[in-house]
């Protein structure tokens, strides 16, 4: 009985006095931490993807909380919560949401098997980033699409699957969150992240180059049956002058596209411009002639950056 | 017999073309070639469209210290400066040249007279240094690592000895055994040169027992160089490494990186660059040829050539009776260690040991299964790391615990790999991973 009873109460004693320690530490050593920054963290998704650029969500509740100091959320988004996960954040600290387009992930090459012929066997290990190293791929376009599915293995959100019959990677538009992972597990830099387009008829719509091959139009032309060549046409036809040509290789400047679809058609021996829409043809010459006229003095002005290639490569095209 | 100590194995050796003397090979109609041939910034070019050209003529000049420059092999007109699909199978650099009759640069002594170093004394060893640099030398083992930049030790280091590689541990290549048994006498001046321009009065030439008719003459001919030592070594794959060459032949062990062999006092050269240090330096002859073995078991003729330097292989190929029908991969360089080829039109470079044609049943690579955990590849690795689990922390793109594991200290020898009886591509994520990590570590020093 008298043994019990030492035990109850030695051990009793040393849990309060271990509790007093432990009260008087946590309020000696407590880290202060903004309330705040734990009420960001519980709106956002949890999916610590890292695509907002900052160490997963928490980091990145700290991040708007600083910013929130400053005044202003600007530059900060969360991809994968988009919008309306960032009004709350804003609520949360009492500001504006600063307005920022959705973005979706595009696949920037379309060397399906039928265009882009095979001409050798890779036979190590399936990997993006291998293949890469190891040489060329198995086509004879080096820039595009090596198709060992490393963006797949990427996505956290299930978003991007290959078709088997392309053999490349298909975007899932509703699933992707923009979070960039597929961007940059790509070896090839060929996934880019783009703003998803005005929206018309329901459904977004934006242009891109679906090529990223920077070798000059005849050895693209012979890798690809759909590669830019760098001809410069829809350089010339952008009434925008969001279309640049560098390295052999046309870019569509997404901030200053209006999505018009002058260049679709612009691009009508190789095919390499894509858009999510059916761009509607020109009827023949005569009607088209008045409403080209007064787009060509721009035209000149776009194509006068990049002169010679555009010269050059325009005979080529057609033949 | 000596040995390395740590791992290593032993692959069939299939030497078929090793009595097959060296044919000179005919010249190319056009010569290409790939400014970035050596480790090291790439070449410039210093010639342009229509420019006439001779034998030995400066093409391109050296783009930096660790670099070197590209002579011509052939006498022409630089017909374009374009791309080139070189051993990588990327596009790179390159200036082609119309081969026009076979004209040398009149400083080239053309003569077979064995000159000695006893006969040159004038030969200090900056002079020897820098007609190796102007004769554009790299390292002939496959490397490609600029030899002057070998030749002149950091500072704080000093070079004790001079090895040179001629155990041609690759199976099937046989251009150095070759080389040992038809130049001997150029070979061992050349290891003389070496030695004096790192001023070091000890050699050895370490020869696998695989050749013992190279041993053999080699031995007698060295009778007449009391500094240089002929080392029979035992077959074993890696054994051409430099590290394992270096432990085999005088028993030192190279620590990790940064540490270079100079740390534990060894200059290390191949016997293919010895040959062209008496060239460069005796004959001044810049590098623009040198030897390649063409074999495979299907192949007619697998034979040895002298090759210019922009011939492409597929030349070579046909003079060994073509391309045969049940070719699986052709390979630049050895089985162990070359890179499958895009492309048969790449040029020989300076770096291009031979060329392997491999059929269908060779070339398949075996079917690809779970790691069951059993080591061969720990016991393969001559570098005593764990191949394993350095392939699976590079596929799962963990570069800490890479970093961590020493995955620098692999030299990517494919002893794993071959060893792996689950056939996993261990080498392939190891390199990824040790390409990888080399970046990060850079980036931290620029820091």
């Amino acid at each position: 009985m008298n043994v019990i009873l030492i035990a109850v109460i030695v051990l009793g004693a040393i849990g309060l006095l271990a509790s007093l320690v432990l009260f008087f530490a946590s309020k000696k050593f407590a880290v202060h931490e903004d309330p705040r920054i734990g009420q960001v963290s519980e709106v956002l998704p949890q999916a610590n993807c890292g695509g907002c650029g900052f160490p997963g969500c928490s980091g990145f509740a700290a991040a708007c909380v600083k910013a929130a100091d400053g005044g202003s959320l600007e530059g900060k988004l969360c991809p994968v919560g988009g919008q309306p996960v960032m009004e709350k954040v804003a609520a949360i600290l009492g500001l504006e949401a600063a307005a920022a387009e959705p973005k979706v992930a595009v696949v920037r090459c379309n060397g399906s098997c039928q265009n882009r012929p095979r001409i050798v066997e890779y036979d190590g290990a399936i990997s993006c980033r291998v293949a890469n190293a190891t040489g060329a791929g198995e086509t004879a376009c080096q820039f595009g699409c090596l198709g060992c599915g490393d963006c797949v293995a990427a996505c956290k959100f299930d978003a991007i699957h290959m078709n088997p019959e392309t053999g490349l990677p298909e975007v899932d538009e509703e699933k992707c969150t923009a979070c960039g992972a597929c961007s940059k597990a790509c070896p090839r830099n060929i996934i880019e992240i783009r703003p998803k387009g005005r929206v018309v008829k329901g459904s977004a719509r934006r242009v891109w180059v679906d090529c990223v091959n920077k070798d000059k139009g005849p050895v693209a032309m012979k890798a690809c049956n759909v590669s830019c060549i760098g001809c410069g046409k829809c350089v010339k036809v952008c009434k925008f002058e969001a279309i640049t040509l560098e390295n052999n290789l046309a870019y569509i400047d997404p901030e200053k596209c209006k999505a018009c679809g002058q260049c679709v058609n612009a691009c009508n021996v190789r095919h390499a411009i894509h858009a999510t829409w059916e761009v509607p043809v020109p009827k023949p010459k005569t009607e088209d002639a008045p409403a080209a006229a007064p787009a060509a003095p721009k035209a000149e002005a776009a194509v006068a950056e990049a002169p010679k290639p555009a010269a050059e490569e325009t005979p080529k095209a057609e033949a | 017999m000596k040995t390395f100590r740590i791992g290593g194995v032993h692959p069939e050796e299939n030497k078929l073309s090793a009595d097959q003397p060296i044919k000179v090979a005919a010249l190319p109609e056009v010569a290409v070639f790939p400014l970035g041939q050596h480790i090291g910034a790439p070449a410039k070019a210093v010639v342009a469209k229509g420019d006439k050209v001779k034998v030995g003529t400066m093409i391109a000049e050296a783009g930096g210290f660790v670099s070197a420059g590209i002579y011509s092999s052939v006498s022409g007109t630089v017909q374009k400066i374009d791309t080139v699909i070189d051993a990588s199978g990327y596009r790179k650099p390159a200036i082609y040249i119309k081969v026009e009759g076979d004209e040398w640069e009149e400083t080239i002594d053309r003569s077979e007279d064995l000159v000695k170093a006893a006969d040159r004394p004038d030969l200090t060893p900056e002079l020897i240094v820098e007609k190796i640099k102007n004769a554009g030398l790299v390292g002939m083992g496959g490397a490609c690592f600029p030899v002057h930049v070998k030749l002149c030790p950091p500072p704080g280091a000093k070079a004790e000895c001079v090895i040179i590689n001629a155990v041609e541990c690759e199976p099937y290549l046989t251009a150095d055994h070759r080389l040992m048994l038809e130049k001997a006498d150029q070979v061992l001046v050349g290891v003389d040169l070496i030695m004096k321009a790192v001023k070091v009065n000890k050699g050895y030439i370490g020869i696998e027992e695989n050749k013992p008719d190279a041993i053999k003459l080699m031995t007698e001919k060295a009778q007449a160089y009391p500094n240089i030592e002929i080392v029979p070594l035992k077959t074993k794959y890696p054994q051409g490494g430099e590290k394992q060459l270096i432990d085999a032949v005088i028993r030192r062990q190279v620590p990790a990186p940064p540490a270079i062999p100079i740390s534990v006092g060894a200059v290390v050269q191949n016997v293919g660059t010895a040959y062209a240090v008496y060239e460069a330096v005796m004959k001044n002859k810049p590098l623009f040829e040198r030897i390649v073995t063409v074999t495979g078991k299907s192949l007619a003729q697998p034979s040895n050539f002298l090759a210019r330097m922009g011939t492409p292989m597929s030349q070579l190929i046909e003079a060994c009776g073509g391309l045969p029908s049940d070719t699986g991969k052709v390979i630049g360089g050895g089985p162990m260690m070359g890179k499958a080829l895009m492309n048969i039109e790449v040029p020989i470079c300076k770096g291009s040991s031979g060329v392997l044609i491999m059929n269908d049943k060779e070339a398949k690579r075996g079917k690809v299964s779970s790691c069951i955990r059993c080591a061969k590849c720990v016991s393969a690795c001559p570098m005593g790391l764990e191949p394993f689990l350095l392939a699976t922390v590079s596929a799962k793109a963990n570069w800490e615990k890479a970093e961590a594991e020493d995955i620098t200290s692999c030299i990517e020898c494919g002893s794993c790999q071959f060893t792996c009886p689950s056939h996993r591509p261990l080498l392939d994520n190891i390199r990824i991973g040790k390409q990888t990590v080399m970046g990060i570590i850079r980036a931290r020093n620029t820091k």
